[in-house]
């Protein structure tokens, strides 16, 4: 059908399109809901949701192992209270904000290239929100007390304690996860719709229909979806910067020297959208190879990704430079003992690590090969993403073991329950994922749609 | 398989076939075992057939049956004819007298450490003893304590102590083991073969008791044996004067102390009272112009004493002979030097030591550690008496002790009877000596010589294993008793509660063979006071109430004798010196500074109490230090095997700074086989290479290492930290470098000349101006504010404080392998740092409770408000509130905040509950708990203050680790009466709060320390 019609199809002319070449929306609908409603189950798949479940189930064990003992089956200890819980936490919350602002900030700044990933870049924002939001749960001593933190009626007369940042972590983090769970269910009221009229078993249709809330394409109905996806967008754009700051200020309203500092909301925030760019390019590089998307999530892509992450990779970098600046120009004795702590103490090794995975080898990043060259790509997000989970630990763990008084001080080695608990969130996040590709359309059909459309436009004005 | 392998081969086919060929033959056989008639087959059958075993042919006839049937028929009739007993149940109508639920009630008795008694008051609740206290009246305690008298509240309830008569491995009865005790006495009437082995006894009732028994038996005879008592102190009295007297000290009197070896603040007799002393003459509340004393410390093996020192010189404790002589040379005693004098002892330090000694007769003390051998404790007495103290400063008596024997030689003549086959019956009274007996009297095997072995005990421990009999020993909270202080004040022992289990004291056991038998312990003591005091009947009564609401028989101190050394006890002495190559190495045996010798190592509090220095927990280690173990080529962790006199000892070696070179510190007390469940297990057992030969200092050690590794749990780190606040290095451990314009100044240090100087010096003006830094009205305080003061220059981090605040506010213990996890639960710590090089570093000590800040980080952050600040200042801690989000811990610069990582307390074990204070909470998993200020206390006398209509008064509120603290280095009260005793020190010029640039504005303040070195000495 698109391949009879050349009028239709998106310009040959444009040496770096953002979309591939010869697509309709017929094509572009058939690819992206075949991969739902007619692509068999294949074994790669499988396997992959397995390993997932398999650590999903490890995360049950977990959390099972927790309930019963209590949080000392982790590595914690007085003085680091905190351990891999908070620095899973802040990593994960981070990675969702690449979803947040592809869908938002770069909806409202009209940003065509976002149309093909903002879906699955929403998906994994909600479905890191999840995982981030486990775990300040799971590292309570007493978790069944949660609601501790909320305010309610209670005959205790007793209110959460407004000024500490952690309850502002309830409402922010909440909030968050709420926003971005409607933005992105709106957005796939239209697909679930295509979804629902194309699907043959009885089961899937009368499923999507519900799912689609009898959405029938009238043009109230798109009337209505565009200005309730530009409010969305628009609630969702101060939240990409709020939520990390607020979990910033988790740190920097405490005492500690490597907390308490600043300039942590922008560069939290710098941060976030680092890693949250570097994790959606690890999902997008092997979707777009296995699911033969590279037509929709295409080179120019990746590109575009890859200078985003170099551009806050180097906010971030800023901020390192000028947290240890602040340090010593400050001639707080415990700030400077923070920083030389971190260049040569017991946990050294790992900050000079984050140096290197957050600033030295994403400069890399300034060539334009190496933007082009996918498989160098995924490797230099792996790199990024570790280098934001070690930032979060080297803020939290080396902060926290050597504070002010030398006799408390004392090193958080991670056991294996620490480790199992961070892999079993992956197998959250990663068996969501799996369901996500195969159950719902992982790009957006209708603004891809109406991308091939406005390419098709100017086009023909041309 | 085997078994009946081993039945078929001893089938006697023989027999088999004669039986069948008999006249009597079966007509039928079920096997050829049966046919042989086989033993086996014999016992199969019993096993098998038990009713018809032995019965043979007879069968049950009709008689058999009708009695049956009358049997049950009557016992069925009888059974109905039971008439139950009316119980009655009468809600208290009159209460017991003063019990009132809620209020507990004090009781005075005393508590036993190498038979020396100290005086205590016991908190009991509703019949329960919840916690100890030092009794003000008793001169061993002037109401403060130690580790040990808190502790035992916990050896007290342990669930592991002996709690039934055992005979044979079997539950029997104390009327079973009276009654063999009693046949076991007509065995021998003169008592041949009847030996009574017990600890140090300084109990007149017990005494006489004993006595009693051997006029009765009179081939009996009678041993004393204590794994770390006072023989050298008894011998050096003995070579000195002829005679074993006690010796008492003044140190409150003392301007120049010279410790050689002896740790007199933390161990030995009288060491409660002695710290107080001590302490109050390093007072400075009198500002510059105040007159400290000066001590003067040489040991191997840095000890709290030695931490306190002004000037501590490290030697090898066998050294300790070598320096005695030239300062007794200096004060003018006749001595010959040391035959292999030692190069290591520094002149100029004699020489300056010497002097000062000169410059305050009268006034100065000289005194042994009681691991030293006799001669230098005659050299000590030679001193004291050189020196003119004799009288002033040093107070000789009559021993307090019943019978002051040489008790290794004791032990050793009980021994030489065992393996002669000379005992019939031993009775063992208290003490482990299969445990703790030195190694070479083989002391398992000779004891099983003994015919009929008795032990009476508190545990069913490695001793009462190897007994026919064994009988659970009273605890003291649960018997009567008496013993003398350390200066022979008589305190009577009286029970807080009946026993817990089948428990009888000594007095009971001994009372077995004499005509007393049967006697309570009640009438046992109570007798013997009667018949000892001209009182009688009403003015007896009113004495022995009197006697026991004190704690203590008024005036009943052992008077001063008069004594004076021999003039030839030097020649006489000498074969006896101590020396040997100075380069050799050397090991030391030393009791335990948390568990003693063995006594308390079920305890989990003491346990886990971090050591003073070492800040180790639940082991004890090979002991060196830094220059030996660069020698040797071990670090802390190093596993190594220990060889001493051809006996060897695996343990892991632990590095401590300021320990003197060439000498090995073995802390007894550890590696139990049978120490119940705390007990067994932890550590290393020293008594495995401690001989007859060497008690105390044993020359002649080697060490190898074994290429393993041990990990220690200990809760501070040692780092070396120099004066930028750079770690150097982990390993090496050394100095915290406080002072200066850099360093953090946690601990504040000035020498005296420096105070005079500057008596502002731990004050600091950029901090003092952060006060008005806030743009936020600071609290308001109308009524009370309370706050603490803690004199460093007081303190003698003995740990008392920490232990009592364990047993007050129901703090858990968490195991060795969650304090290396750090996890431990102390709600007050001893930090502990050293400056100067790491061969005699400078140690200080500073205890750290909660500061309850002005400006609490802990409190802005808790998302759920369960750490509040209250009206009277204090972070008040609400459990029930608390989810566990730890974040209140994260930012408390000071890190006093305790985690419940897992339910760490016991919420098991029964006899625990009976234990805990009723009025603090006993914290579930994933909660908070810190230091409260014994809020529980606080409020208590708020409570009373407002029954009675008045405001509280200074000193009413006592927190737990102020009372213990045997130093009066803490002192709590209100900080809003410009005249109560903690305002006044927050006033001294020494004042200082920790981290003050932080703005927390701490309510807990420090005194900083002030030395008083001799200028002479420039160490």
């Amino acid at each position: 059908m698109a391949s009879e019609d050349s009028h239709n199809t998106v310009g040959v002319a444009d040496p770096d399109p953002i979309i591939g070449p010869g697509h309709t929306f017929e094509t572009v609908t058939d690819k992206i809901s075949s991969i739902v409603l007619t692509r068999p189950v294949t074994p790669g798949w499988v396997f992959g949701l397995l390993i997932a479940f398999s650590a999903l189930m490890l995360l049950n064990l977990v959390v099972t192992l927790l309930m019963i003992k209590g949080v000392g089956i982790w590595g914690i200890r007085i003085p680091t209270a905190w351990g891999f819980a908070i620095v899973n936490f802040v990593w994960w919350i981070g990675i969702g904000h690449a979803g947040t602002l592809i869908s938002a900030i770069l909806l409202l700044l009209h940003q065509k290239w976002r149309t093909s990933i903002n879906r699955f870049a929403e998906a994994m924002t909600l479905f890191a929100v999840m995982c981030a939001g486990m775990f300040p749960l799971l590292h309570m001593g007493r978790p069944w007390l949660f609601f501790y933190l909320m305010p309610y009626p209670n005959p205790m007369w007793m209110w959460p304690q407004f000024r500490s940042p952690l309850v502002w972590d309830v409402f922010a983090v909440s909030t968050y996860l709420t926003v971005s769970l409607l933005f992105w269910y709106v957005g796939l009221i239209p697909d679930l719709a295509t979804l629902r009229d194309r699907a043959k078993p009885k089961a899937a249709k009368i499923i999507y229909g519900m799912l689609s809330m009898g959405w029938r394409g009238s043009a109230v109905h798109w009337s209505r979806y565009e200005t309730a996806s530009l409010l969305l967008a628009g609630l969702a754009t101060p939240l990409v910067v709020s939520v990390h700051t607020v979990v910033s200020f988790d740190f920097t309203i405490g005492i500690i020297p490597g907390w308490h500092t600043t300039i942590f909301p922008p560069y939290f925030v710098a941060g976030a959208i680092y890693s949250g760019f570097a994790m959606v390019l690890t999902l997008a590089i092997p979707i777009r190879k296995f699911y033969h998307l590279e037509d929709l999530v295409t080179a120019r892509h990746l590109d575009i990704m890859a200078k985003v992450m170099l551009a806050t990779g180097l906010i971030v970098a800023y901020g390192y430079l000028l947290e240890a600046f602040l340090a010593f120009y400050s001639g707080d004795q415990y700030e400077i003992y923070m920083m030389t702590n971190r260049f040569h103490g017991p946990y050294a090794p790992l900050y000079w690590m984050l140096i290197s995975c957050n600033i030295i080898i994403p400069q890399l990043l300034w060539s334009r090969r190496v933007r082009r060259n996918v498989g160098l790509l995924f490797v230099l997000s792996l790199v990024v993403n570790t280098g934001m989970w070690l930032e979060r630990f080297v803020i939290v763990v080396i902060s926290l073991s050597r504070d002010f008084i030398p006799s408390s001080w004392g090193m958080y080695y991670p056991t294996r329950w620490d480790w199992a608990t961070y892999i079993g969130t992956f197998g959250l996040f990663f068996t969501l994922f799996f369901l996500f590709i195969r159950f719902l359309p992982m790009i957006s059909i209708v603004e891809v749609r109406s991308l091939v459309h406005e390419t098709n436009e100017e086009k023909g004005h041309s | 398989m085997s078994e009946d392998s081993k039945l078929k081969n001893s089938i006697d086919l023989v027999a088999a076939r004669a039986k069948l060929a008999g006249a009597g033959a079966p007509r039928l056989w079920q096997s050829l075992e049966e046919l042989s008639g086989t033993p086996q087959s014999q016992e199969f059958r019993e096993y098998e057939f038990p009713p018809i075993a032995g019965k043979g042919n007879d069968e049950i006839n009709r008689r058999d049956v009708l009695k049956l049937m009358a049997a049950s028929a009557a016992l069925t009739g009888l059974s109905a004819c039971t008439k139950l007993p009316t119980e009655k149940i009468v809600p208290y109508v009159r209460p017991p007298e003063e019990i009132l639920p809620g209020r507990p009630l004090f009781y005075a008795t005393s508590l036993f450490q190498a038979g020396v008694a100290t005086g205590v008051l016991v908190e009991s609740h509703t019949g329960r003893p919840t916690k100890i206290e030092g009794n003000p009246e008793h001169p061993g305690s002037l109401g403060s304590s130690d580790v040990f008298s808190q502790a035992s509240i916990l050896n007290f309830w342990d669930p592991d102590r002996s709690q039934s008569v055992i005979f044979d491995g079997r539950v029997s009865t104390w009327s079973d083991f009276s009654a063999a005790m009693g046949d076991a006495r007509t065995i021998s009437p003169k008592g041949a073969g009847l030996r009574i082995l017990t600890k140090t006894i300084t109990s007149p009732t017990l005494g006489a008791q004993i006595r009693t028994l051997l006029a009765q038996f009179p081939a009996a005879k009678w041993h004393q044996y204590e794994a770390c008592g006072g023989d050298s102190v008894r011998e050096g009295a003995r070579l000195a004067f002829g005679r074993p007297v006690t010796t008492v000290y003044h140190f409150d009197q003392a301007d120049v102390v010279v410790s050689l070896d002896a740790d007199f603040l933390t161990c030995g007799a009288g060491h409660v009272r002695y710290a107080r002393d001590f302490a109050s003459r390093r007072d400075l509340s009198a500002g510059p112009s105040s007159k400290l004393n000066r001590l003067y410390v040489a040991e191997s093996m840095p000890t709290s004493t030695g931490a306190v020192s002004d000037h501590r010189l490290p030697v090898r404790s066998a050294d300790v002979d070598d320096l005695a002589r030239q300062l007794a040379a200096a004060a003018g005693v006749a001595v010959p030097p040391s035959a292999n004098a030692s190069a290591k002892i520094p002149a100029a330090w004699v020489g300056a030591v010497g002097r000062d000694l000169a410059a305050h007769r009268g006034s100065s003390i000289v005194i042994a550690g009681d691991h030293q051998p006799p001669f230098v404790h005659a050299l000590a007495h030679a001193m004291n008496a050189a020196l003119g103290n004799v009288g002033k400063t040093v107070v000789y008596t009559e021993s307090i002790e019943v019978s002051p024997v040489n008790q290794l030689e004791s032990l050793r003549d009980l021994v030489n009877d065992l393996n002669a086959g000379h005992v019939d019956l031993l009775v063992i009274l208290g003490g482990n000596p299969v445990y703790d007996a030195p190694a070479d009297f083989d002391f398992a095997t000779a004891l099983q010589k003994a015919k009929l072995r008795v032990h009476s005990g508190l545990y069913q421990d490695e001793t009462a294993e190897l007994c026919h009999w064994h009988a659970p020993a009273a605890h003291s909270l649960e018997s009567w008793s008496d013993g003398r202080a350390f200066d022979g004040t008589v305190g009577i022992v009286q029970p807080l509660i009946a026993p817990l289990y089948d428990n009888h004291s000594a007095h009971e056991v001994i009372a077995l063979f004499t005509s007393d038998s049967g006697k309570t312990g009640h009438e046992l003591v109570r007798g013997y006071w009667q018949s000892q005091r001209p009182e009688k009947d009403k003015a007896f009564e009113a004495l022995w109430e009197t006697s026991l609401h004190d704690g203590l028989v008024a005036g009943s101190a052992l008077p001063a004798i008069s004594v004076a050394p021999h003039a030839d006890f030097v020649s006489v002495g000498q074969s006896t010196a101590a020396g040997g190559d100075p380069n050799a190495l050397e090991a030391v045996f030393r009791p335990d500074p948390s568990i003693g010798d063995g006594e308390f190592s079920n305890n989990s509090w003491l346990q886990e109490t971090p050591k003073p220095i070492t800040r180790l927990t639940w082991d004890n280690a090979v002991m060196i230090g830094p220059a030996t173990a660069q020698q040797l080529g071990v670090t802390t962790g190093d596993y190594v095997t220990l060889t001493l006199a051809g006996r060897h000892l695996d343990a892991g070696v632990y590095i401590v700074p300021g320990h003197a070179d060439n000498s090995v510190t073995l802390h007894l007390g550890f590696g139990r086989a049978r120490g119940g469940s705390v007990g067994t297990g932890p550590g290393f057992n020293s008594y495995l290479v401690r001989a007859s030969s060497a008690p105390w200092i044993a020359p002649g050690a080697q060490i190898a290492k074994t290429g393993k590794k041990y990990s220690f749990a200990s809760t501070q780190q040692q780092y070396n930290i120099d004066h930028d606040g750079h770690q150097v290095d982990e390993e090496s451990t050394a100095a915290m470098g406080q002072g200066g314009e850099h360093g953090r100044d946690l601990v504040r240090i000035a020498t005296m000349e420096e105070f005079r100087k500057d008596p502002s010096f731990a004050k600091n003006p950029e901090e003092e101006d952060t006060k008005n830094l806030t743009i936020y009205p600071g609290f308001k305080y109308d009524g009370y504010a309370w706050g603490m003061s803690i004199d460093l220059n007081r303190c003698i981090g003995c740990n008392a404080c920490v232990v009592a605040c364990q047993s007050e506010n129901n703090i858990a213990v968490v195991g060795k392998d969650q304090v290396e996890r750090g996890r431990a639960m102390h709600w007050i710590r001893i930090d502990t740092y050293f400056r100067g090089n790491l061969d005699n570093p400078e140690m200080y000590y500073e205890p750290l409770p909660c500061m309850q800040c002005e400006n609490a980080p802990c409190e802005y952050v808790c998302p759920v408000g369960a750490t509040t600040h209250n009206a009277e200042g204090l972070n008040d801690m609400t459990y029930n509130r608390c989810v566990g989000t730890r974040y209140c811990s994260n930012n408390c610069p000071y890190k006093v905040r305790r985690f419940n990582f897992y339910l760490f307390s016991d919420y098991k074990t029964p006899s625990l509950y009976g234990m805990r204070n009723p009025n603090v909470t006993v914290r579930s998993r994933g909660v908070m708990e810190k230091c409260t200020y014994c809020v529980q206390r606080i409020n208590a006398a708020k409570i009373r203050s407002e029954e009675e209509n008045r405001l509280i008064r200074d000193g009413e509120i006592i927190t737990a680790c102020q009372s213990a603290c045997p130093a009066e280095a803490i002192v709590f009260g209100n900080i809003n009466d410009p005249n109560s005793k903690v305002a006044k020190l927050k006033a001294q010029t020494r004042d200082y709060r920790l981290l003050e640039d932080l703005n927390t504005r701490p309510r807990t303040t420090y005194l900083a320390r002030v030395r008083n070195p001799n200028p002479e000495i420039h160490d």
